[in-house]
């Protein structure tokens, strides 16, 4: 059967000049074939309808054509001129009853009429005719296992659409057990009760005759049909890498290029590039937008990474242990965040900035660490807020601590401590 | 910190898929009378790796991780031989681009005695390479940050207690390299002795590749790694 991507199916895609014909998923009754028809052939739905119904007439050719569609046509999405399913999502996500269309209820009078039409004409012995009532009821019974097998088929394309999961079960239980009767309907009616056991034995031992004949011949198909499905799924990832790699890195490496002669900039260009692949590379299900930390790890690695873009220092962070952030921490992060801007300006020079957190037990501690000239701290302007403000108050007011350590030509280490909130 | 190692000699060899790479490196600690580093062969996998490390016996060999033919773990594994030979040991450093946790421990564990990344200058690479010769260990922050991660986690106390735990002052130590510090500031730091710093992070090293499996495999899954 041809693989049928449905989303290539899409109306555009309908007039593509190469059109297949598809079995209708939307807005069908029974297995989508007389609206699939009618969307290739542009008819309307009803024509096609009642065409099969007359053909039904004919010794029930139209039952016949029907089920042979059924059985080669694969599912798709083509075939739909506007009108959906007969249900409707809600716009609370919900799935309801869509307000039935009048093409579709004409149809199913006729389609109720003309079996009706069927049933009388053929049945001439009613109930006792031992071979009308088993084979409905074998036909109704395959009909809702291949339903429900279209069905799934469907389900895997709309991950959104999904429902309980017992109901395709029932289903398709309940058509085994229709089968199942009309089966032994057969071999009731037909009085050959008496030799049950033989006819049994007889079927069991054609059923394991071709068990053993196919069945190596089946698991190898179906090995062949997962490898190639592998197959498939590593060549969409290669695709979507080379895509990402050719979105970002090959872009920064071009700007690279364009500003060879600025070392400061390649280097801001570089760092901010092989972060962002890393961050690409390690967390598959990120999209890669970031959003609002959320623990502490993430927070620092953050605050880190907007302080190395924004003044070109590298900071090499190390983060030991992880929490969520509360209120004390978040005051914590902004502490070491203006420690990290100081760092990054003032000390920038003597070559990366050291970030370490770490969570150990309730106490949570940051230390911000650079190896440039250094300063007194005792020396600096008392109008001078940043340090006294933005960190030690901070972290101060916050409940924490915040020591300075700062040698002339030995580099500056801001230590900050901070108890995790209770709970 | 070349000036004090020109009239100091190692041999090494270079073991990178990439060329341009180990081209780059070569350029930068290669200069022998100036940095005392002798470049005595190239591997690009896992085979020729094995090969030229047989045939040169380097002190040194500078081993990336992600390697065609089993990856730089696999090097070590095929060389433990050499590793543990008496009179001559070959002593391996990690140099990868990679600092994916599962990656550092992986080389530590197979034998490697110390783990940088591509990252490092040329002078601290040269330095680093000395160290290893020397028999002790190099830790970047990096490393040191995910090995107190390891046994930070580990919160029930272990069956073999003190082969796992690390000692207090090991902690403080690796706290110490993890916030960037050098061993000589270390050294100064918790007034001990530089030589005393570097016993201290070769325990833990030994540590590390003695740390039952089951411990680090229950980390690893607390991470998702595995």
């Amino acid at each position: 059967m041809p693989v049928v991507s449905p989303r290539l199916s899409s109306p555009e895609a309908d007039e593509a000049p190469v059109r297949k014909l598809y079995r209708s998923a939307e807005g069908r009754l029974l297995g989508g074939v007389a609206r699939g028809l009618a969307g290739h052939l542009g008819l309307p739905v009803v024509w096609v309808r009642v065409v099969f119904l007359g053909l039904l007439s004919i010794n029930g050719l139209g039952a016949l054509l029907y089920a042979v569609f059924w059985f080669f046509v694969p599912l798709g999405l083509g075939g739909t001129t506007g009108q959906r399913s007969a249900f409707e999502l809600s716009p609370d996500g919900r799935r309801r009853l869509r307000k039935p269309d009048k093409g579709q209820v004409v149809a199913l009078i006729a389609l109720l009429f003309g079996a009706a039409i069927f049933a009388s004409k053929v049945d001439v012995g009613g109930w006792a005719n031992p071979y009308i009532f088993p084979s409905v009821l074998i036909g109704v019974g395959v009909v809702l296992v291949w339903r429900q097998a279209d069905n799934t088929r469907r389900a895997r394309w709309t991950e959104g659409a999904r429902r309980s999961r017992w109901l395709p079960v029932a289903r398709g239980l309940a058509g085994v057990a229709l089968v199942g009767t009309g089966l032994t309907g057969f071999v009731v009616v037909n009085g050959s009760a008496a030799q049950l056991g033989n006819v049994l034995t007889a079927a069991i031992a054609v059923l394991a005759g071709i068990a053993l004949l196919a069945g190596p011949y089946l698991v190898r198909m179906t090995q062949d049909l997962s490898e190639e499905r592998l197959m498939r799924i590593r060549a969409q990832e290669r695709a979507e890498v080379a895509a990402h790699v050719h979105d970002s890195v090959l872009h920064t490496l071009t700007l690279i290029q364009r500003n060879a002669e600025s070392a400061g900039e390649v280097r801001r260009l570089a760092r901010a590039q092989e972060r962002e692949l890393r961050a690409w590379l390690y967390k598959p299900e990120g999209t890669g937008r970031e959003e609002e930390p959320e623990t502490l790890a993430e927070a620092v690695k953050k605050a880190a990474a907007e302080v190395e873009d924004k003044h070109g220092v590298p900071l090499e962070v190390v983060v030991v242990g992880d929490c969520p952030l509360d209120d004390g921490l978040s005051a914590q992060m902004q502490a070491a965040r203006e420690a990290m801007v100081n760092a990054a300006k003032y000390g920038g020079e003597g070559g990366a900035v050291q970030v370490y957190a770490e969570v150990e037990g309730r106490t949570v501690f940051v230390s911000v660490r650079d190896r440039g000239p250094g300063f007194d701290p005792d020396a600096v302007p008392a109008d001078r807020m940043g340090v006294r403000e933005s960190i030690i108050g901070r972290m101060q007011r916050n409940g924490g601590t915040a020591r300075l350590r700062s040698v002339p030509g030995g580099g500056t280490e801001v230590e900050l401590e901070m108890e995790r909130a209770q709970g | 910190m070349t000036e004090e190692t020109t009239d100091r000699h190692v041999r090494v060899v270079l073991v990178d898929d990439h060329r341009m790479f180990r081209t780059g490196v070569q350029a930068e600690i290669g200069r022998t009378e100036t940095t005392g580093v002798e470049v005595v062969g190239e591997a690009a996998d896992v085979d020729q790796a094995i090969t030229v490390i047989t045939a040169t016996r380097p002190e040194v060999v500078l081993l990336d991780v992600h390697l065609p033919g089993g990856g730089g773990v696999e090097v070590l594994r095929r060389s433990a031989a050499m590793m543990g030979d008496a009179e001559n040991p070959v002593r391996f450093l990690a140099l990868s681009v990679s600092d994916a946790a599962e990656d550092v421990i992986g080389v530590i564990r197979g034998g490697a005695r110390g783990y940088v990344t591509k990252t490092i200058t040329g002078t601290d690479l040269v330095d680093s390479i000395f160290r290893v010769q020397d028999g002790d260990a190099v830790f970047s922050p990096r490393l040191a940050g995910f090995v107190l991660d390891a046994f930070a986690s580990t919160d029930a106390p272990p069956v073999d207690e003190d082969m796992d735990r690390l000692t207090q002052r090991e902690r403080e130590v690796l706290r110490l390299i993890a916030r960037g510090y050098a061993y000589k500031e270390i050294a100064k730091q918790l007034f001990i002795s530089v030589k005393t710093v570097e016993s201290h992070v070769s325990a833990v090293l030994r540590k590390l590749q003695l740390s039952n499996r089951h411990e680090l495999t229950r980390w690893a899954t607390a991470r998702r790694l595995v």
